[in-house]
């Protein structure tokens, strides 16, 4: 199949950026997006133009480096990661504009590529146990109801992509952080220090110049690991109880 | 105080001002009922409100919490939108946002609007007088009746109220939200309570002028 590309090009964080045309040709519906931008760069390539450039590295789902906006869905228009997104989603001859996360807090390094370590800033800030748990426990030895480590679990899923901030209208950071407060909070080992952890991260997450959530639930949508928007409610009820 | 400066707890305030003003609504839609009684009982409850020493504090509070929930309202979107930056050249389908959620601001644009309007057509509106049961008090079903004679005072109302109903429905929930008060255990319920409010406030406001249109 062949599709239509608009794709933003932009040289440098300075640069204010465009959008160019390409024509995919002789896409395969197997192919996943990221390889047919692999062949669309391989082209770029031999006609002596500068590739587009775009972040991966997995390509197993699992890492979240594969970021970017096609047709104004983070990640495309499957609830999976770009990687895992094939072409067999989308029709011969289709119009796509792909361009980077779009976010004050997340500047675009280059093309597609943006510069998303406000969020190891913020892990930095609290998003740990800091004390040594020590090697892996037999199970059971900490008992831990299995509602709370399925829950715990589910937040833990995470991988940092940004789809939420991306997705996001005011740019707000509060899925992920919650899913980070969450699998940590949810379990006796991170709850000690649940309260400074809440704090330390929200303040840096603002200070990164996230946006405010309005609860449109556009994050959750996005996220291709389907994090619940429960998690800002614990996150918002977490905040609150760390005053008292 | 870090917590109150923060975008959460700046979304907080924002959540409680707006419960407040979503109480006063409904008591408002509630008392304003009496005017299917008809004349005498509209005016009697409009007249023991208004002479009780103790309104001038409830307006200084309802105005209080007014500001608050506008001008954070305010400051929050301009940030939010400065957070951003710029926008997509598609708007995304894969995407559970409300129309409600994505348009507050502007509901509240509206809303705001007409408020001053409804401020100035009914509570600084003409001072008509009548007696009842030999008590000198201000004929304010008069000016109701006045005001919902004109379809395009009545059709302003109907929209507006509309607007009103599309913030409370994501407005409500949202406050519950940012309040902590969801997860598995509310399980939709918040939603639900959003949207069941909205609807109880928006078909008792939208009946009055209705009724008087049609009626007197």
């Amino acid at each position: 199949m062949k599709l239509n590309l608009n794709i933003w090009r932009q040289k440098s964080s300075k640069d204010k950026g465009h959008f160019e045309k390409y024509t995919a040709n002789d896409v395969t519906e197997e192919m996943s997006f990221l390889e047919m931008l692999d062949v669309v760069n391989e082209d770029l390539i031999l006609s002596g133009k500068e590739p587009v450039a775009f972040d991966h590295d997995c390509r197993e789902g699992i890492c979240g480096s594969c970021s970017m906006v096609i047709n104004g869905d983070p990640h495309g228009p499957e609830k999976s990661t770009t990687c895992q997104l094939h072409m067999r989603s989308f029709k011969d001859g289709e119009t796509l504009y792909i361009e980077p996360w779009r976010a004050k807090a997340f500047p675009v390094v280059r093309d597609l590529i943006v510069d998303r370590s406000a969020f190891d800033r913020i892990i930095t800030a609290g998003g740990y146990i800091s004390v040594s748990t020590g090697n892996a426990q037999d199970a059971n030895a900490t008992p831990i109801p299995k509602m709370d480590a399925d829950e715990a679990f589910m937040s833990a899923a995470c991988i940092g992509c940004g789809a939420c901030v991306a997705s996001c209208k005011n740019a707000s950071a509060s899925l992920f952080v919650a899913a980070k407060t969450s699998h940590l909070g949810i379990l006796p080992q991170g709850s000690v220090e649940q309260k400074g952890r809440v704090k330390k991260m929200v303040a840096q997450m603002d200070a990164e110049g996230f946006g405010a959530c309005t609860n449109t639930g556009s994050c959750s949508a996005a996220c291709p690991k389907g994090i619940s928007l429960d998690n800002i409610a614990r996150l918002n009820r977490d905040l609150l109880k760390s005053n008292f | 105080m870090s917590y109150l400066t923060s975008t959460i707890g700046k979304k907080l305030l924002i959540g409680l001002a707006g419960l407040g003003l979503s109480l006063f609504v409904l008591v408002h839609m509630a008392g304003n009922l009496f005017l299917f009684v008809g004349q005498e009982a509209f005016n009697r409850y409009a007249h023991a409100l208004t002479s009780n020493p103790l309104i001038y504090v409830a307006e200084v509070g309802l105005g209080s919490i007014f500001l608050v929930h506008v001008v954070l309202a305010l400051l929050l979107t301009l940030y939010n939108r400065a957070s951003k930056g710029s926008r997509y050249a598609r708007s995304a389908k894969r995407t559970s946002a409300s129309f409600s959620s994505k348009t507050l601001h502007y509901q509240g644009i509206v809303i705001f609007a007409f408020l001053c309007f409804h401020l100035r057509t009914l509570k600084f509106g003409p001072e008509y007088e009548i007696t009842h049961n030999g008590i000198l008090m201000r004929d304010i079903f008069q000016v109701v009746v006045d005001s919902f004679q004109n379809p395009l005072i009545v059709g302003a109302y109907v929209i507006t109220v509309l607007m009103l109903c599309l913030h409370l429905s994501h407005g409500l929930a949202s406050s519950l939200q940012t309040l902590g008060l969801n997860g598995e255990k509310y399980d939709g319920k918040v939603k639900l309570i959003g949207h069941a409010y909205a609807f109880l406030v928006t078909l008792g406001f939208i009946s009055q002028p209705i009724f008087v249109y049609f009626y007197y």
